[in-house]
């Protein structure tokens, strides 16, 4: 019973983990830039949802996205772009501006949580036997998995995917091959911060929208992707699923040791297989 | 007009860093030929190419395309020129299919006047790739890789060829067919660099050949006039 209610909520927080960090691993493999602005842009989507809400869930959680694609598309062309190749200027700046747009989130919505409610087919719960899973974790879930095949299709079964991949695997020889690889990252750098936004907006029925929510969220962002492996999608959700799971499980059993033991699987993959779960080999 | 200029470097001078490598390189491509850019290992033969590409900024000097210069060019917008790299050491997109790796370089439209390639264009050249199609590239064997890369650039329908040593590597066989589709594409009407370690082989395809040491053009001629008198090659190259 314990067991099968933990690992229903661990899926569901997978779910809203992957949304959050498969573009931060899209970026981070296409880029090589750590975008740290990707926490707040989770967080900024959940605010953005419940301002919305009053045009309904479904126009609130599209506003959520788009209003980051379009943040997204600005940071990347207006700073990221411009420090090409600086890797720590760049970790630096998004790390700045991410500051930035949470002071301006305390300032609009103020300090207290605020939570957003599911439309109202969602609400309640399903029931299996002995069980009650609430519905709108299952949305989540479907959501995530819906989500993650359609970057897959995308990335692995479109002409756009393998230009992407091309210039993850070479980015001089893809743009010396005519691809017009800055466009690309704008692309991914708008998919990636709309979807920390869905993700922020989704999650905000479950887990309310509120001050810190950001840095709490980008470090699982980094843990998923580092234990995956950079740039991988199935390793982003293979990393989600495990954090998810860790995460859950660990606050519940554990709560004085969460971070040890959500930090220690990281630290015993890269010792064993630095590139990460699915990652790539270094040429 | 006959003697058409298809590539011209005016003066060119690359830098890593402090270290100053190419220095004030000045050379022609004729339309529809093929120049041999030979020269000792660290001589500064890739340097040249990937200035030409576009991959590396001269810090002075000129190149332009059919007249007209790239200067300041982004590597997209040099290969758009008509100027397609096979780059050393071949680059392919190792995680990419074979059909995957000549797609992404497929490029509509294209201004007139030049040779269009489709995959299966590609596919008739190099029937091995298409034998390998959905193979990851980088499984491929290095003759393979090869094709790919020559295929690739092919893609982008190229007005200019850089081919930097392209047999690298290779057996026998392969270099000789290899040597083979050179003299194809020049049948087609490319401009063709041609970079080479194998100083017969490349004298047997060319047309012109400059010689580069330490990052100064030392020699330059009809490939005729250096097999004619081999005292040049053999003072810049060594005998081989
Ligand atoms: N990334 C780099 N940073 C600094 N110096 C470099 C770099 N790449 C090449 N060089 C130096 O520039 C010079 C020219 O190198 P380049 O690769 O152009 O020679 P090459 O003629 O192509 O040689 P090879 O026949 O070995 O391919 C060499 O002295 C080399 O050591
Ligand atoms: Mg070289």
């Amino acid at each position: 019973m314990f067991w099968i209610t933990g690992l229903f909520n661990s899926l569901a927080f997978a779910a809203v983990l992957f949304l959050l960090a498969a573009g931060f691993s899209l970026i981070f493999g296409l880029m090589r830039v750590a975008n740290l602005t990707h926490g707040a842009f989770f967080m900024l989507g959940g605010y953005l949802a419940t301002s919305a809400i009053g045009a309904g869930f479904w126009i609130a959680i599209v506003a959520a996205g788009a209003g980051c694609a379009l943040l997204g598309g600005l940071v990347q062309h207006l700073l990221v772009q411009r420090l090409a190749g600086r890797e720590l200027a760049q970790v630096l700046g998004t790390l700045g501006l991410s500051f930035i747009v949470a002071d301006q989130c305390l300032l609009i919505w103020s300090g207290d949580p605020i939570s957003l409610a599911p439309p109202a087919f969602l609400q309640g719960a399903a029931r299996l036997g002995m069980f009650a899973f609430p519905l709108y974790r299952l949305f989540l879930i479907v959501v995530a998995a819906f989500v993650a095949i359609a970057l897959w299709l995308v990335v692995e079964r479109t002409t756009l995917g393998a230009k992407i991949r091309a210039a993850v695997d070479d980015r001089e020889m893809a743009r010396a091959t005519g691809i017009p690889v800055s466009r690309l990252f704008t692309v991914v750098f708008c998919l990636g911060s709309a979807l920390a936004g869905i993700g922020g907006a989704l999650a905000a029925p479950v887990l309310s929208v509120y001050p810190g929510l950001d840095t709490e969220m980008l470090p699982l962002a980094l843990l998923v992707v580092i234990l995956g492996g950079i740039g991988s999608l199935a390793g982003a959700l293979i990393g989600s699923v495990l954090i998810g799971i860790i995460y859950t499980f660990g606050q519940i059993l554990l709560p004085d040791l969460s971070y040890v033991i959500l930090f220690l699987p990281m630290v015993i993959v890269l010792a064993v297989r630095p590139e990460g779960l699915l990652g790539r080999q270094a040429a | 007009m006959p003697n058409n200029n298809a590539l011209t470097l005016n003066a060119v001078n690359s830098f890593y860093g402090d270290s100053h490598i190419l220095q004030d390189v000045s050379f022609n491509v004729t339309e529809g030929r093929v120049l041999a850019l030979l020269g000792r290992n660290g001589a500064g033969k890739t340097t040249c190419m990937n200035t030409i590409a576009g991959l590396m900024k001269p810090r002075s000097g000129h190149v332009s395309v059919f007249g007209r210069s790239i200067e300041g060019a982004t590597p997209e917008a040099i290969c758009h020129s008509g100027i397609a790299l096979v780059p050393q050491g071949r680059r392919i997109f190792k995680s990419l299919s074979v059909t995957e790796n000549l797609v992404v370089a497929k490029r509509r439209p294209t201004p007139s006047g030049r040779v269009v390639w489709d995959v299966e264009d590609i596919f008739k050249v190099f029937p091995r790739l298409e034998e390998r199609r959905s193979h990851p590239a980088g499984r491929l064997s290095g003759g393979e890789q090869q094709m790919l890369a020559i295929g690739r650039a092919l893609m982008t329908n190229p007005l200019i060829l850089l081919m930097d040593e392209p047999t690298e590597g290779l057996a026998p066989q392969i270099v000789a067919e290899v040597g083979r589709i050179i003299g194809q594409l020049r049948e087609l009407g490319l401009s063709i660099v041609l970079v080479e370690q194998h100083t017969n082989f490349a004298l047997r395809l060319a047309d012109d050949v400059v010689i580069i040491s330490t990052g100064e053009i030392v020699a330059r001629g009809t490939a005729a006039d250096l097999i004619q008198d081999s005292s040049l090659l053999n003072n810049h190259l060594g005998v081989h």
